[in-house]
C-alpha cells in the first residue's frame, strides 16, 4: 500500500464543527487520515493543525481548494517534503528489569530521547524527531517488548516564509 | 435594549430586509412563532411540509435575487428540510433557515424531537451555527445573511435551542461582517483577464458557455457585450438559462444530455470555451474526456475550488462574473467570426430542436410551446424534475435572467409547486407557471394547500403522461422497455384542485390547448390545468449516460420541422 502521504496545515479557527467538516470532505475524495495535530497557534482563537493525508495525488490540490472554503478555515497550505520540518512526539513505555535498563538507557541516549519515567518492569521513553526516527527506535526498543506506544503526529511548517 | 433571542432575530431580520417566511411551526420553534406577532411586517407563510418551504425560501431567492428564509421545529421539521437545502446548496441560492433546537439542558440526551440537524446539513450547507448562547444570535444572523448572499451564495442554516429563544439579552447588532476565513475574491486579476483577452481574440472558432453564475451575479448585460463585440455564439447549460437572451442570433441554446444538437455540436468544435460562472455538471459535459476537445478553456468563477474540479481549464479567472466581465470587455476589441457562425447557424437548420408532429395526440412539447405564447415570453417558468423540465427548457424561450427556476444540481422532483409559490409570492406582478409532471408534482402535491390559504395565484400546468416518464424513456431507451415500477396512475388532478378550492381543467386535444391556457391566464387565482399528453414521448436530442457529447441521439421522427420554434410564421 504506497498511497502517497499529504501533508497539510491549516489555520483555523477554535471553533466546533471544523475538524468534522474538514474531515469530511477528506473522506468524500477517498483520503485517509493518517494523523492530525491540533494546537494554538501565534495568533488569539486560531489553531493549527497539521494533517498528514495519504491519496491520490492528483486531486490533492482541488481538495486542499474545498478544505480552504470552508468559512472557519482562515488559510491552509500543502507543504512539499523537501521544505517541510517535521517532528512528532512519541511515548513509549517498554518492558524493562534491572538487566534490560541500562542497555535501554543507552539506546536512548543515540537517539537523544529523555527517559520519563521509570518502574521495577518497565521505562517509558519520550522521543521527538521525524517519522523515521521514531519508527527506528521503535524497532530497536522492540526486541525488549513495547508495553504502550502513543504518537502525536506529524507537526509541521515550512522551511521558507 | 433588552430583547429576547426570538424578538433578536425579528429584529435583525426586519433589519436585512426579509418581508416572507416560509415554515411549518412545532413545540420547540414556538416562542419564535409567538414573537412573529409582534412583527407584523414580517409575512409568514404556512407550508403543509418541511420540504416545501425550503423549496418555496429557494424559489423565492431566485425569482428576486433576495435571501430566502424558512422556519422549522427540531427534529422532524429540521430532517423534513434536508432535500431542500441540498438542492439549495447544489444550485447555489442564498437561504438562511432557522431551525429550533430542544433546550440546551436536553442537547445530546436523545430528548424528544431531537437531531444534531447542524451535523446532518453540514454538508449541504455553506455554513451552520448551533447557538448556545442568545448573546451571540444578533451576530450570527447578520453574519449569516453576510454568508448566504455573497461570494457563491449558498444555504446557512442556525440552530436555536429553545430556551434560547427566550433568554433576554442585550440587543447589539455589529455593524458589518468581519470573517478572517471569508474573504471572496470579487475582481478577477489582470493579468488573467489579459491572457484571456488574447486568446479570445486569437481565436477562430470561440464559444461562450454561460451558466448559472452569470444570473446570481446580474451579468447578464455584460455578457451580451461580450458576445456581441467579439461577435461570438453563446450556448448555456439549465440553470444559465435566460442569462443571454434565447431570440438572440448568437444564441445556440442549452447544451448537455438533453441539449440542442447544434449546442452540443458547438462545444464538440470550438477552438476557445469561454465557460462563464458554472462548474462543468456532468450532466452539461458529459462524459468528461471528450468535452472540448478542440478547445482551450477560459474558466470565470468566482468559487476558486471550482478551477479545475472537473474539467482541465488553459486560464482560470477567480471573481464575480460581472466584475470580471466588465473588465474583460476593456480588454476584447470588436471581431467578426461569420465561417463559425455560419456553420452553427447551418447545424441549427439541420439539427432543429423544435420537432413539431402533428397528430391526434396532445404533444407536451407543444404544450410548452402554447405557454410561450400567451404569455408572450413574459412568465417565470417553474419547473419539476423529469421529462416536462428538459421539454420547457427546451421550448419555451427564455429572453431574461432568472425567468427559468429549476432544480439542476440535485434534481429533486417535486420542486416545481412549492418554488412556483415562492417565486409568485415574491413577483406578485409577474405571471408564473409551474409546468410539472404528474410524477413530480405529486411528490409534493401538498403544498395545494398553502396555494389556496396564500390565494398565490400560480398557474400549474401538468404534462400528464401516467408514467415517470424520464425515467420510463431510459427503460425504452436502454433497458429495452421493461416499464418497471414507471407506469403512474396518479389521481383526478382536477378533482384534487377542487377539492382545494382551486379551478382546474382537464385538456386532451390539441386545439384545446390554447383557449385553456387562456382561460388560465384570465383567472384572478391560482389554476391548474391537466395536459393528458402522449405517454410515450421521448425527449430529444439526448446523449447516452457515459457517452460524450458527440454521441447525439436525435428524435427518430422528423416530419413537420419547424424553426425557430414552432409559434413563429
Amino acid at each position: 500500500m504506497a498511497t502517497p502521504k499529504h501533508t497539510l496545515v491549516a489555520l483555523v479557527e477554535d471553533k466546533p464543527g471544523v475538524l468534522t467538516r474538514m474531515a469530511s470532505l477528506f473522506r468524500r475524495r477517498g483520503f485517509n487520515i493518517e494523523s492530525i495535530a491540533v494546537g494554538h497557534s501565534e495568533l488569539p482563537h486560531l489553531s493549527r493543525m497539521t494533517i498528514v493525508i495519504s491519496g491520490p495525488t492528483g486531486i490533492v490540490e482541488q481538495v486542499r481548494k474545498q478544505v480552504d472554503k470552508i468559512i472557519d478555515v482562515v488559510k491552509v497550505i500543502e507543504i512539499n517534503d523537501d521544505d517541510m520540518i517535521a517532528r512528532e512526539l512519541a511515548l513509549i513505555k517498554v518492558n524493562a528489569n534491572s538487566t534490560t535498563r541500562s542497555e535501554i538507557m543507552q539506546i536512548v541516549d543515540i537517539f537523544r530521547a529523555n527517559i520519563v519515567n521509570v518502574t521495577a518492569e518497565s521505562v517509558t521513553v519520550e522521543a521527538t524527531g521525524d517519522e523515521e526516527k521514531i519508527e527506528s527506535l521503535c524497532k530497536l526498543l522492540g526486541g525488549f517488548g513495547i508495553k504502550e506506544l502513543a504518537r502525536t503526529g506529524r507537526i509541521a511548517m515550512n522551511r521558507s516564509s | 435594549m433588552k430583547m429576547t433571542g426570538a424578538q433578536i432575530i425579528c429584529e435583525t431580520m426586519m433589519k436585512e430586509g426579509v418581508e416572507v417566511i416560509f415554515g411549518i411551526l412545532g413545540g420547540a420553534i414556538l416562542p419564535l412563532y409567538d414573537t412573529l406577532s409582534q412583527f407584523p411586517k414580517l409575512r409568514h407563510v404556512l407550508v403543509r411540509h418541511e420540504q416545501g418551504a425550503a423549496h418555496a425560501a429557494e424559489g423565492y431567492a431566485r425569482a428576486t435575487g433576495k435571501v430566502g428564509v424558512c422556519f422549522a421545529t427540531s427534529g422532524p421539521g429540521a430532517t423534513n428540510l434536508v432535500t431542500g437545502i441540498a438542492n439549495a446548496f447544489l444550485d447555489s441560492v442564498s437561504m438562511v433557515i432557522i431551525t429550533a433546537q430542544v433546550a440546551r439542558q436536553f442537547i445530546g440526551r436523545d430528548a424528544f424531537q431531537e437531531v444534531d440537524i447542524t451535523g446532518i446539513t453540514q454538508p449541504i450547507t455553506k455554513h451552520n451555527y448551533l447557538v448556545m448562547d442568545a448573546n451571540a444570535l444578533a451576530k450570527t444572523l447578520k453574519e449569516a445573511f453576510y454568508l448566504a448572499s455573497t461570494g457563491r451564495p449558498g444555504p446557512v442554516l442556525i440552530d436555536v435551542p429553545k430556551d434560547v429563544f427566550t433568554d433576554e439579552v442585550e440587543y447589539h447588532l455589529p455593524q458589518q461582517i468581519d470573517h478572517p476565513g471569508y474573504k471572496p475574491t470579487l475582481q478577477g486579476h489582470p493579468a488573467q483577464i489579459k491572457k484571456a483577452a488574447k486568446l479570445i481574440n486569437e481565436a477562430r472558432q470561440p464559444l461562450i458557455l454561460a451558466g448559472r453564475g452569470v444570473n446570481i451575479s446580474g451579468g447578464d448585460a455584460e455578457l451580451k457585450q461580450l458576445a456581441e463585440t467579439a461577435q461570438i455564439p453563446v450556448v448555456t447549460t439549465l440553470l444559465g438559462i435566460g442569462s443571454f437572451p434565447e431570440n438572440h442570433i448568437l444564441s445556440f441554446g442549452m447544451i448537455g444530455m438533453h441539449g440542442m444538437a447544434y449546442a452540443n455540436m458547438a462545444v464538440n468544435n470550438t477552438d476557445l470555451l469561454i465557460a462563464i460562472g458554472m462548474r462543468f455538471d456532468d450532466r452539461a459535459t458529459a462524459k468528461v474526456s471528450g468535452f472540448a476537445p478542440k478547445a482551450r478553456i477560459i474558466h470565470i468563477d468566482i468559487d476558486p475550488a471550482e478551477i479545475g474540479k472537473n474539467v482541465r481549464v488553459d486560464v482560470p479567472i477567480v471573481g464575480d462574473v460581472k466584475t470580471v466581465l466588465k473588465e474583460l470587455n476593456k480588454a476584447v476589441p470588436s471581431k467578426q467570426h461569420l465561417e463559425w457562425f455560419n456553420q452553427l447557424d447551418t447545424w441549427r437548420k439541420e439539427h432543429p430542436a423544435l420537432l413539431n408532429i402533428t397528430g391526434d395526440g396532445l404533444l407536451p412539447q407543444s404544450v410548452v410551446g402554447r405557454i410561450y405564447d400567451v404569455t408572450g415570453g413574459e412568465a417565470i417558468i417553474v419547473t419539476g424534475v423529469g421529462q416536462h423540465q428538459m421539454w420547457a427548457a427546451q421550448h419555451y424561450y427564455f429572453d431574461k435572467p432568472n425567468t427559468l427556476i429549476s432544480s439542476g444540481g440535485l434534481g429533486t422532483m417535486g420542486y416545481g409547486l412549492p418554488a412556483a409559490i415562492g417565486a409568485k409570492i415574491g413577483m406578485p406582478d409577474k405571471t408564473v407557471w409551474c409546468i410539472d409532471g404528474d410524477g413530480s408534482f405529486q411528490m409534493n402535491i401538498q403544498e395545494l394547500a398553502t396555494m389556496a390559504q396564500e390565494k398565490t395565484a400560480v398557474k400549474i400546468a401538468i404534462l400528464n403522461n401516467g408514467y415517470l416518464g424520464m425515467v420510463r424513456q431510459w427503460q425504452d431507451l436502454f433497458y429495452e422497455k421493461r416499464y418497471v415500477a414507471t407506469p403512474l396512475s396518479g389521481p383526478d388532478f382536477v378533482k384534487v384542485a377542487e377539492a382545494y378550492g382551486i379551478s382546474a381543467l382537464r385538456v386532451k386535444h390539441n386545439e384545446e390547448i390554447t383557449p385553456a391556457l387562456e382561460q388560465a391566464m384570465a383567472e384572478d387565482g391560482p389554476f391548474l390545468i391537466d395536459f393528458m399528453v402522449e405517454p410515450e414521448e421521448n425527449v430529444y436530442p439526448m446523449i447516452a449516460p457515459g457517452a460524450t457529447l458527440s454521441e447525439i441521439i436525435e428524435a427518430p421522427k422528423k416530419e413537420e420541422v419547424v424553426w425557430p420554434h414552432p409559434s413563429t410564421p
